[in-house]
Formats: C-alpha cells, structure tokens, sequence
C-alpha cells in the first residue's frame, strides 16, 4: 500500500468522518480496484458459538443495530477497558440503546473456552454475547469483518503467547451492514452519539 | 457558577491532599503517583497496572523490572494501535526510560505492568505489594490499590480551574 493510495482512499471516503473505516478497509482490502475501500465490505458470513452453546450466524444480527468487537480474555489492558467503555454507553443509553446488541469475539479460541469468555463478557455487561470457534470459524468471522489477528510468541520459553487484533468496535447497522467503527481513543461522548446515529439509521 | 467556588476550593483540597497523598510513593529523585491495578474479569489469567512517574533528578532513570506474588510473571508491556486499528502488546526488555526531570505514565493503550498466571484474583478495593525496580534509584515496594476497569485512568475527578474561578470536572473516562 503506497503512500499515495491511501490518501486517494481517504479522498474517497471523506477526511475526518471516516477516519476509523476508512483505515479498516484500505488496509484489510487490499485488491486493485477502489471497490475494496467500500466500507460495505466489512461484514458477512460467519458461525459461531455463543457462551450458552447455541450458534450465533450473521442471520442474528438482522432486525437491530449491532456493535461486534473482537479481543481475547487473556488481554490485560484494550479489550476490558473497551467491554468497560461498551458497558458505560449501554448504560448511557438506556432504553434509547435496548434493542443495541453487543458481540464480543475471541481471537483465541485455543485458550478462551466457552465458560471463560461467558465469565469475562459477563462480567462488564450480561448482554454481551461472546462468540467463539474453531480456527476456521475463527477465521471465517474475520475474513467477514476484515479484522486482523496474528499469534505473538513470547520468547521466554514460557510457551505464552499474546494476539495483536483488531481494537476498533464495529458498528453494524439492522440490515447487516456496516455503518461505521469506534477507535480506542474515542471518547465516551463521541461513542454514544455515534451510537445514536447507528440506531436512527437501523 | 460563583456559588461554586466554595465547594471547588473543597474539591481541590481533597484532590490535592487526602487522595493523591495516599498513593504517592518516593525513592531517592523518583515520585510514583497513583498506582493501580484494573480489577480483571472472574477466571481472567492477567491484570495491568497503571500509574505515572515523576523524576526529579538531572539525570535519567529507567523502570527496567517488576515483582510481585499475585502473579507468576509480572513483565513491563507496551500496547500500540496503528492507523488501521491493530492493537499489539509486546514486553519491553529494556523497560522504559523515565528522563530527567520528565514524567511518564502508564495508562490504558500505552504502558503497563503485565501481570501474567494471576494466582489469586484482585478485588476491587484490595491493595497489593508490587516491587519496581529502577537501574539507578534501585527497588521500591509499592502498593497498588485495585479498581473496577470503569475507571479509567485516574480513581479521582480532573479538575480544571479556569481564570474566573469557574470549576469544570470531568471524570476519568
């Protein structure tokens, strides 16, 4: 990705605005042609297991407006304080956000087990749905979402490892698809009145 | 806001004083302020610690280890999140340099204390013994106070005063 594409791909897209998407799908697009930059393309197929064991499919999150974030419990520091942020802007809110459904997706499926993620999603919020896979599945989602995720080895002999990740909360719309994303750096009153927008557009 | 004013000095008082004076700790030139741990979620295996790092000598200093006995592994990380949103978490061998006369804090999405294999999990409201060690100013056991992930940053409102004596807060997050 030179340089110049990614200031053509901003022009495209709008400066400021869309910063979060625009930067999500110039560098996880990745084809020739400017139709990849398309924020429409984040979102899609997937199956996975929510931590009461039942399938969750992109089927589920027809009909409301949805945020998905992808983490892993083994993550000290962005993912608690991200699920801490969701949480805080539920309760902001209230009723205004109640038909907003949140899905926490692990990267690390080979350490996070169904009970563990339940455990850890639940902790901030109980409508947080955490959503797990095999690698494949794992991997599906992803591909979907255009979220990055790569194994990090620790070099200590401990056999630790650690998972860079996408850190960025997908909005998605009630048709499916994707309307825009919050960054980390976010304010809480930046987040919600994105969020009010996501639900006027739903 | 006039009305205000009195109540601000209040506030200010108790930032200033009772608050920020229980979680101070000092070796030699180097002032450790505010030190944290976030509560981790039920049956989380790590936690992070946060707080800021004042050196007041010409010289620099660098944290270059951490100990303690909640966790089997205590490491210090970095997090960086690039333009596309990727979010990496790597130790730091070398630890971080706090300059002369400089500040450094550790806060969400930048430096923190990893604490790995987490034996007994911190409950909000427990204070725990950590041990930081500095290349020059040496070992210092510090307590960490453990808090709810909510609180972001700080366990205590901003304050601001502007030149009117008007007060504005804003909470950590």
């Amino acid at each position: 990705m030179t340089k110049r594409r990614l200031i053509v791909a901003l022009g495209i897209l709008g400066l400021a605005a869309a910063l979060g998407i625009a930067a999500l799908a110039v560098r996880y697009g990745g084809g020739e042609n400017e139709a990849a930059l398309q924020p429409v393309d984040i979102g899609g197929p997937f199956t996975m297991t929510d931590q009461n064991g039942e399938t969750v499919t992109e089927q589920d999150l027809l009909g409301h407006p949805s945020l998905v974030f992808f983490g892993y419990t083994f993550c000290p520091d962005v993912c608690p304080s991200t699920l801490a942020e969701i949480a805080g802007w539920l309760d902001t809110l209230g009723e205004e956000g109640k038909d907003l459904a949140v899905y926490f997706v692990t990267v690390d499926p080979a350490r996070d087990t169904a009970e563990a993620l339940g455990q850890y999603a639940g902790y901030f919020s109980p409508r947080i749905v955490a959503l797990r896979g095999n690698a494949n599945q794992t991997a599906e989602i992803a591909a979907s979402y255009k979220a990055y995720y790569k194994r990090i080895e620790m070099d200590d002999g401990t056999g630790d490892y650690l998972m860079d990740h996408t850190a960025a909360v997908y909005l998605m719309k009630s048709d499916g698809t994707f309307f825009d994303a919050i960054t980390f750096t976010a304010t809480p009153e930046e987040a919600v009145a994105k969020l009010r927008r996501l639900i006027a557009a739903s | 806001m006039r009305f205000l004013r009195p109540l601000a000095l209040v506030l200010v008082l108790m930032a200033t004083g009772g608050v920020a004076s229980a979680h101070e700790f000092e070796i030699g030139d180097l002032e450790l302020d505010h030190p944290w741990i976030a509560e981790p979620p039920p049956g989380a295996p790590t936690a992070a610690g946060y707080l800021e790092i004042t050196n007041e000598s010409d010289a620099a200093d660098r944290l270059i280890a951490v100990r303690c006995v909640f966790a089997r592994k205590a490491e210090i990380h970095e997090v960086t999140i690039d333009a596309a949103g990727t979010m990496q978490m790597r130790p730091l061998p070398d630890g971080i340099e706090i300059p002369a006369g400089g500040t450094v804090t550790l806060a969400r999405g930048g430096y923190h204390l990893m604490f790995m294999h987490v034996a007994e999990r911190p409950v909000a409201g427990d204070m725990i013994p950590v041990t930081l060690i500095f290349e020059h100013a040496g070992e210092i056991d510090v307590m960490f106070s453990v808090q709810k992930p909510g609180m972001q940053d700080d366990d205590h409102m901003d304050m601001d005063m502007d030149m009117d004596g008007t007060m504005e807060m804003e909470s950590g997050q």
